[in-house]
């Protein structure tokens, strides 16, 4: 798949710089729990933890990564940090792989029909939704596709403005009504819209919303709901959006997204901070959900198909 | 996801059955419980292991091991010291100036043009300040036209510059226009940035540095991780910021991103964000939070008071009867008697986990319970076992025979059937059937010792 193939390289550059500082750290407190050591002892197992869970892997998945890694080492055998360090983002890996094929996930245009492909954007506020559509707009526009803009957050003061510069910097289309408006008709008015014109790629912007907040859950089912009556598959994909600096609670936000609205795939931005979005190792495992994007800026450009290789090197290197 | 600090300690002192003795290990295995439970809540991880230590001193320093409750001197302790660390006193913000500033700032998405225009109908309406607005971000699309919206929705003038890239100067003007409109209070609402974008951090010192503000404001979503401590550190060391404002805890995360900032910058934290509405902003209660952390309700003073008051026995007989859903008029009567003899029934209510939130609405007031009583007592010993058949006629009868009404039974019979709706569904977990078992087991303990 030619899209997105120009990212990794310019844009690794970026992921690394945001997680330097804490990979130095990283380095440096493993270096020192391993040097001179044959086997894995406690303090190295102490501070593998403190990075890990220092990353947000959280304990669950940190154990489970700690007793996978120790199983490993009674088999095989390491040999000094390398060995070691090569081992651990195996194991790391294994928990993304099992579900992480970007090739598979990345089927929007397997898609047989005549109806244009349409992601859902869900997530809770301020995670980067918004902004995430505007970068894919961009993307898929360049890869010569059609794209539509539906702006069905019609609830956060200038969310549709917002959504409509970011429409004009991709320079594509964008379907809206007044802030209040009921966001599964401007849903179901941009998938007729986009039908009409031929459109090859739908994408709806939803309103941050909390996942404990029943009325506004069942909001995004209704507005999914909706969008069936135009397009019987759609939406094809509901792309969750996650913070990267968030802990431990995207575990229920993935989970109650995913009650909601069958999310079947998720982006984590915001990783040029200092954050690491370990969270997401535990989600993926847990859920099988596959991370297909991580954000890493505010610009059009800052986006990249999530590589599970690269995203575990960039924790250990 | 997890489990409340509570079951897990329990858990710990579980292991002892048998020895009739708890040991160091129990300790050692409940302290590892508290920092699982804080590495859950997001307490950053460093954070997490100095609490611990600090708690381990105490419990050695009071001898938890030769107490009888020692979960409940563990959690107790936890939850004091949790407490004393989020700050003991509420602090207020600095609104004297002319006019005060007040600079916010913080990551991007934490809500801070949200929480801007909070503030601002808060200082109008509640003291009665007249506040502007400054748009002070000139990057993110749209984050003028945003607080515009929300200051026209309540009414208070923004100074923006839509021409202008420049903050720093945007944010001096504003000021001077300020003072020549007589306004008693300036907002400024900032972009969002990384701690690590030097350009970025650099511009808000200068903004900082132009203004001289009355309170700068850290405001950091409630849901963040381990970056807390980073990020809150690096903050900071550039803006030696005033407080802190923890948004988006209307949510159910638990918020161990409030301990880590806390403890890692000693600023106090001002104000929470509970909403998305313009009124949902309130100020912070240090405990509320230290209980949240741990996942507990007030779970602690609860447990201390059910142990006092209710007798085990007929709490495992009610356990039974109500997970065969055959809770009837009768065990609602004698419950009704021991609750009463607990003390204020809407504390009491308020304290179990879940049950505030259920019995918000109907307000619980000492005197209903009389006639409930009353009531209870004019059925017959068939219609107490079997509420199913109290039909019209009957309750007509029991209406007169109570001396109260048609609608207050009525009344009865429909809380009759919720109570045992909630009371099913809390059966399961119930913490007072925990505090219950608890009870029981350090009576047979000290039986045996
Ligand atoms: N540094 C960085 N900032 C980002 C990234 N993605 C989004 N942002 C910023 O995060 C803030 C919030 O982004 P939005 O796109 O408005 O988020 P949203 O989820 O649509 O927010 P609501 O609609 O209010 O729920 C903005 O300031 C964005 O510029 C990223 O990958 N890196
Ligand atoms: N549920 C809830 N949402 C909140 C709260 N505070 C802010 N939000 C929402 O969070 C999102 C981001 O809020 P903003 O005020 O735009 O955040 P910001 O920090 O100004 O964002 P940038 O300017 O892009 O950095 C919006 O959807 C707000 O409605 C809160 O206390 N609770
Ligand atoms: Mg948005
Ligand atoms: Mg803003």
């Amino acid at each position: 798949m030619a899209l997105f193939g120009i990212f990794s390289k310019k844009k690794k550059e970026k992921l690394d710089k945001g997680l330097k500082k804490t990979k130095e750290n990283v380095f440096k407190k493993l270096t020192r729990a391993v040097a001179g050591k044959s086997k894995v002892d406690d303090n190295f197992l102490d501070n593998l933890e403190e990075i890990l869970i220092s990353s947000d892997i959280g304990i669950d998945t940190t154990l489970k990564i700690i007793d996978r890694l120790e199983a490993r080492v009674a088999k095989d055998k390491y040999f000094g940090i390398n060995g070691l360090n090569k081992m651990l983002k195996d194991e790391i890996a294994g928990l993304l792989s099992e579900n992480q094929s970007i090739e598979n996930t990345n089927n929007w245009n397997s898609n047989n029909t005549n109806d244009p492909y349409v992601i859902m954007i869900v997530g809770v506020n301020g995670v980067g939704k918004t902004t995430t559509i505007g970068k894919l707009a961009h993307q898929f526009k360049k890869d010569g596709k059609k794209v539509y803009l539906g702006a069905a957050d019609t609830f956060r003061a200038a969310a549709v403005e917002q959504l409509d510069i970011w429409a004009k910097r991709a320079g594509v289309p964008i379907v809206k009504q007044k802030t209040g408006a009921d966001p599964a008709a401007v849903a179901f008015d941009t998938l007729k819209s986009a039908k009409t014109n031929n459109a090859d790629i739908v994408i709806i912007d939803t309103a941050g919303r909390l996942h404990n907040k029943k009325h506004l859950m069942d909001e995004l089912s209704k507005i999914k709901r909706v969008m069936k009556k135009i397009v019987p598959n759609a939406p094809h994909e509901i792309l969750l959006i996650l913070d990267g600096s968030t802990g431990q609670n995207a575990f229920e936000q993935a989970k109650q997204f995913t009650k909601a609205t069958e999310v079947n795939a998720i982006a984590v931005t915001k990783l040029d901070g200092t954050a690491k979005g370990g969270v997401v190792i535990g989600i993926s495992d847990q859920f099988k959900i596959p991370v297909k994007y991580i954000g890493i800026g505010e610009q059009i450009r800052d986006l990249q198909v999530f590589n599970k290789k690269e995203f575990v090197d960039s924790l250990f290197k | 996801m997890f489990d409340n600090l509570s079951s897990k300690l329990e858990q710990s002192f579980r292991l002892i059955k048998g020895h009739g003795r708890i040991t160091e290990i129990n300790i050692a295995e409940a302290l590892k419980n508290v920092r699982r439970a804080l590495l859950n809540a997001d307490v950053g991880f460093e954070i997490a292991r100095d609490f611990t230590n600090k708690v381990k001193e105490k419990a050695i320093g009071e001898n938890v091991l030769k107490s009888v409750h020692p979960k409940q001197q563990i959690i107790k302790i936890v939850h004091d010291e949790l407490t004393k660390l989020m700050g003991g006193e509420q602090v207020g913000i600095n609104t004297t100036g002319d006019p005060a500033v007040i600079l916010v700032t913080g990551l991007q998405g934490s809500g801070k043009t949200t929480f801007s225009a909070k503030l601002a109908y808060l200082l109008k309406n509640k003291k009665n300040k007249s506040v502007m607005l400054v748009a002070g971000d000139v990057y993110r699309p749209a984050a003028i036209e945003q607080l515009k919206i929300l200051a026209q929705q309540i009414n208070v003038p923004v100074y923006a510059e839509d021409w202008n890239k420049n903050p720093v100067k945007i944010s001096k003007s504003a000021i001077s226009d300020a003072k020549l409109k007589g306004i008693d209070v300036v907002i400024i609402d900032t972009a969002g940035r990384l701690a690590i974008d030097k350009k970025m951090m650099r511009e808000i010192s200068n903004i900082k540095k132009a203004v001289t503000p009355q309170e700068t404001l850290f405001v950091v979503d409630a849901m963040t991780g381990q970056d807390a401590v980073n990020t809150a550190k690096e903050f900071n060391n550039i803006l030696n910021f005033d407080g802190v404002v923890l948004t988006k805890l209307d949510g159910d995360t638990r918020g161990g991103a409030a301990l880590s900032v806390r403890t890692v910058v000693k600023k106090p934290i001002k104000f929470v964000g509970v909403g998305e509405k313009i009124e949902a902003l309130d100020v912070f209660y240090p405990k509320r939070m230290a209980d949240r952390i741990l996942g507990m309700g007030d779970i602690v003073s609860f447990v201390e008071k059910a142990q006092e008051q209710i007798d085990e026995d007929d709490m495992r007989i009610l356990q039974r009867r109500l997970s065969k859903n055959q809770f009837d008029f009768n065990d609602f009567l004698k419950q009704l008697r021991q609750i009463k003899k607990m003390g204020n029934i809407k504390d009491l209510v308020g304290m179990i986990p879940g049950m505030k939130k259920i019995v918000k609405d109907t307000d619980i007031n000492e005197d209903v319970f009389k006639n409930i009583e009353a009531i209870i007592l004019s059925m017959t010993p068939e219609e107490r076992e079997n509420p199913k058949i109290i039909n019209g006629s009957r309750r007509q009868r029991i209406a007169k025979g109570s001396g109260t009404n048609m609608q207050e039974v009525n009344r009865l019979i429909k809380q009759f059937a919720d109570t045992r709706k909630i009371m099913q569904k809390y059966s399961g977990g119930n913490k007072m059937t925990k505090a219950m078992r608890n009870k029981r087991r350090n009576k047979w303990k000290r039986r045996r010792k």
